[in-house]
């Protein structure tokens, strides 16, 4: 049993209801009680869809479990495909039902429909939101694309001359972290390149497009932690190659065209002029060596976490201070991304373990979900959204994708827009007695309801504690220099006084006076 | 179990409603997809209402996600809720998984000294891995004794209907009232959770009206639980607390009939009730609630010009549909068209049902595919409908009130019958201002 106050990710069968509802012509029918049917208003509300997802729902209550709740199921999916007609459905349990053990798959069968019955199981209490949603794209490519797979040891004919290579972009969903606008930038992008896109799945997807999805060339595994799965299948069963690089971020985005090219044209530059970013120019411009070394903590699914980190560091020159994700599926990858960083990877979905790692880091900079949005507010620290789980901010009107060319412009913004400007650092840095700008001064831009970085809202929760690191009893801070300290801009505070505390016991000092700080701050430099 | 289908059928009164109007009004009863949430939801206000009580859900991470997507915000302030979630290992062995409760529960209270009631709050996997929660809680209660009580209810979905798991919660509460002495003075009970605003505003009716002493229940602070006993007169002040009205009854308290206190003819009937039974004059009565009676006709009527003759259609939510849709029937001259609610408790509703005009359509439980069907033939001017259908709906070219707002907003009493009004008249306001 494990205690959440607040999830990351919701169950699998949320992580199904984000490819059906993604396809069309695709229904699904969940054996669940009453009250799953919440899921519903995440599409509806915080996606603003205007259709139902095309789930059914057997909402059984406690008199049926008495009772036949099997047939109870038969007669959902048998009303449900006569009045929605779907060219395929999608069965299977949710948490309670998966207890008590009905078989939809089973019993959908016995139906003989005259459509694909899709099968799933989706074990509740070990898996999460993603994993379900990678599971059911690839029990749905494998159960509608099998059929058309050629016999194992079948070598893959060559693309004839003269044909213009395609690919299929796999991963996008509903709910997804600015899916819509990522498919169509890199749709885009591959066009530019000379590619074919023949099939984007789930994401507007029909039953009849999946079964094709062996005729392309090769497959973009756009958002791995849904795609990974099936692409890996589809490279087994069709001897289809993936393409792997995530595009985010201009360097990623230049990998992405060099694995396609080399794909496609044996390496030749195919594309004598794409569109390229503004990013580059934006970030060598002079005003940006403000942005030199702000320390950033990142934390989201992998692939975004992950490649938010090489942009930071790569892009804007940045300095990653802390990288986690809640994508466990994942971890090794992020495990690697963080020692190429030297920073310590967190793996987690307790947020509460986030939230206690960047009230320890004291970062300048947090990169994170919507729950980093609140914990960074909470603490007075410039953010910027990176990853799922969505808000209904993530859905924005305007065109705003992460991925491509595009995307590199839409992270630059968005990223450096809650950093305090040059200008007013330099300010605060030389008149810190201004009583505007005070011992506990935020950016303007941050607002002033900000609550100082030394109480986070976080009490009670033991391992938290307090905001500065107080676990070393023996080493004091004398009045003078803990008011010296209070100069110090808020934004490198919690830096100078870790750097003094090291500096202090490292040479054995139990007492930290002006001399201390100021012997430290030569020591380490800004 | 039946098809949809064939328990599609008007079926007569059950006989226990009361006034000869309700036992004749045909209802349309349907058994089939309930687009509704659980009475986990109850938690999101709950939680805030007393300030002193921790809700723990035994269950999965469904439940989780639930309760915080129904909340529809992440979390500013650290909640007085969480789950507990039960993985595969405590799948494999009960006696395990007590264990694990226990050590969550310790794990918590060390983080939240401030807690003085807990709730385990069972949810649909607990109930069907048959995890005893009421054992559970006399055995926690036993060791956190005196500083925490704990308690359990059951806000699964598979017994329980959004509101019903405030009942269910409020039922739990009543076995550890204080016992009212027998020789004891009349006092009221206003049951039902109310904003705090509403309470102040209700307790200053009933001081002028000399009716009391009046507690509200919940209580604001766990620690402050109002006694009961015989000689204890209750009004509920929501439609949905069936089974906390039955163990209020076993405690020897006596239900004070009335219409709910929603609008302005509502409030009064509602205060009435008590009054009649405190032997208040009439003449006072009158000049009691003559000036929130007259405010609350004044704020209501601004909205009369933007809701008269307007067609309303309730699916099913909070069984708050009743006595809403006789308000707008009654003071707004609005025109129900269906009015859907879960479950329908004739006997705690007699008095609205009589109010309510012939022509409103009743329908109790739920097959979603049905009703919206329905809703799409009937093209009604406001639709009143949960969060999941609402956008779906206004596609359609529906205008649409998320029901879930009802339990949100103070909307009981006098001074807040032209908030109410104002609820149902602001979507359709917005969409005459819209020019796109």
């Amino acid at each position: 049993m494990q205690l959440t106050v607040w999830t990351y990710e919701g169950p699998p069968h949320v992580g199904a209801m984000r490819i059906a509802t993604a396809m069309e012509g695709l229904h699904y029918v969940l054996h669940a009680p009453q009250g799953d049917t919440y899921a519903d208003l995440l599409f509806t509300m915080i996606e603003r869809r205007d259709r139902r997802p095309p789930v059914t729902y057997t909402t059984f209550q406690a008199r049926d479990l008495g009772g036949d709740t099997a047939n109870l199921f038969k007669t959902a999916v048998q009303e449900a495909y006569e009045r929605f007609k779907p060219e395929a459905l999608l069965v299977g349990a949710s948490c309670t039902a998966e207890l008590i053990q009905d078989d939809p798959g089973g019993l959908a069968k016995a139906l003989n429909l005259p459509v694909p019955v899709v099968p799933l199981e989706l074990p509740s209490y070990q898996r999460k939101e993603n994993w379900g949603a990678a599971e059911t794209f690839y029990r749905l490519v494998r159960g509608l694309a099998g059929p058309q797979a050629p016999a194992p040891g079948t070598p893959r004919r060559d693309r004839p001359d003269g044909q213009k290579p395609s690919c299929n972009i796999l991963g996008p969903t509903a709910l997804g972290f600015r899916h819509r606008d990522d498919v169509q930038e890199i749709t885009r992008l591959l066009d530019s390149l000379g590619v074919a896109v023949k099939v984007v799945a789930p994401l507007g997807a029909r039953p009849a497009d999946l079964a094709r999805l062996g005729e392309a060339d090769f497959n973009v595994v756009l958002y791995p932690e849904v795609a990974d799965t099936a692409a890996r299948w589809l490279e087994r069963t069709f001897k289809q190659p993936r393409v792997t690089t995530v595009p985010i971020g201009v360097g990623a985005t230049e990998d992405f065209i060099a694995e396609v090219e080399a794909l496609c044209f044996g390496g030749e530059p195919s594309h004598p002029d794409t569109a390229s970013s503004r990013l580059p120019w934006h970030a060598r411009s002079i005003d940006s060596t403000y942005l030199n070394g702000k320390r950033v903590f990142i934390f989201g699914d992998a692939t975004h976490a992950v490649a938010a980190a090489r942009v930071a560091t790569e892009e804007l020159g940045f300095k990653v201070v802390g990288l986690g994700t809640y994508s466990r599926e994942f971890a090794r990858d992020l495990r690697s991304a963080a020692e190429r960083y030297e920073v310590e990877p967190l793996i987690t979905d307790d947020y509460l373990e986030v939230e206690a790692r960047i009230v320890e880091l004291q970062p300048e900079l947090v990169l994170g979900t919507q729950m980093e949005r609140h914990i960074a507010k909470r603490l007075g620290i410039g953010c910027a959204v990176i990853s799922a789980p969505v808000h209904v901010q993530d859905f924005p009107a305007r065109y705003s994708p992460q991925m491509g060319f595009e995307g590199a412009n839409v992270l630059f913004d968005t990223w450096v827009h809650p950093l305090m400007m040059g200008l007013e650092e330099h300010l605060i840095g030389m008149f810190r007695e201004d009583a505007e700008f005070g011992a506990d001064a935020r950016p303007s831009h941050l607002g002033h309801a900000a609550e100082p970085v030394a109480t986070p809202a976080v009490n009670g929760h033991g391992e938290v504690g307090n905001a500065v690191p107080a676990n070393d009893s023996e080493i004091r801070w004398a009045d003078e220099a803990e008011r010296e300290l209070g100069k110090v801009p808020f934004f490198v505070r919690g830096k100078v006084r870790r750097n003094t505390e090291r500096f202090a016991r490292d040479g054995g000092k139990a007492l930290i006076t002006l001399e201390t700080l100021y012997d430290a701050k030569a020591h380490y430099g800004r | 179990m039946n098809s949809p289908a064939a328990a599609v059928s008007p079926v007569a009164a059950d006989g226990c409603g009361v006034g000869a109007d309700a036992d004749e009004r045909p209802i349309l009863r349907e058994r089939g997809q309930r687009e509704v949430f659980c009475g986990l939801t109850g938690i999101i206000w709950l939680h805030r209402k007393i300030q002193d009580a921790f809700f723990l859900v035994v269950g999965s991470r469904t439940c989780a996600h639930l309760i915080q997507s129904a909340a529809g915000v992440m979390i500013f302030a650290e909640p007085r809720f969480a789950t507990a979630i039960i993985d595969e290992r405590d799948l494999a062995g009960l006696a395990d998984a007590n264990d694990e409760l226990d050590r969550v529960v310790e794990r918590l209270l060390s983080r939240r000294p401030d807690i003085r009631m807990l709730f385990l709050v069972g949810s649909c996997p607990s109930e069907v891995i048959k995890l005893d929660l009421s054992r559970a809680a006399q055995r926690l209660s036993h060791k956190h004794a005196p500083a925490v009580r704990v308690l359990n209810y059951s806000g699964s979905g598979i017994e329980t209907t959004f509101t019903q798991g405030e009942d269910a919660c409020l039922a739990s509460l009543v076995p550890c009232l204080p016992a009212m002495p027998e020789d004891g003075k009349a006092s009221l009970l206003v049951v039902g959770a109310l904003a705090d605003v509403v309470e102040d505003q209700l307790r200053r009716l009933f001081d002028d009206l000399g009716v009391g002493p009046v507690d509200f229940f919940p209580p604001r602070m766990a620690k402050t639980l109002p006694a009961v006993g015989p000689t204890t007169r209750f009004l509920l002040a929501q439609p949905f607390l069936a089974d906390t009205a039955r163990a209020l009854e076993e405690r020897g308290a006596r239900h004070l009939p009335a219409p709910f206190p929603l609008g302005a003819e509502g409030t009064t009937a509602w205060l009435e009730a008590a009054a009649n039974a405190w032997g208040v004059e009439p003449e006072r009565f009158r000049r009691v609630t003559a000036a929130g009676r007259e405010r609350a006709d004044r704020a209501v009527a601004r909205y009369r010009e933007v809701l008269a003759g307007r067609r309303v259609f309730f699916f099913p939510d909070s069984q708050l549909e009743i006595p809403i849709a006789r308000f707008l029937a009654r003071e707004l001259a609005m025109t129900p068209l269906e009015v859907g609610t879960p479950y329908l408790h004739r006997q705690h509703l007699a008095a609205e049902l009589a109010l309510l005009p012939e022509t409103a359509k009743l329908s109790e439980g739920q097959d979603v595919e049905r009703q919206l069907d329905r809703c799409l033939a009937a093209r009604p001017d406001i639709t009143v409908c949960g969060l999941g259908l609402a956008n779906p709906l206004e596609a359609e070219g529906l205008t649409t009130k998320w029901s879930i707002e009802l339990l949100f907003t103070p909307v009981h009493g006098y001074e807040q019958a032209g908030d109410l009004a104002e609820l149902f008249a602001r979507p359709l306001q917005r969409r005459q201002a819209l020019a796109v």
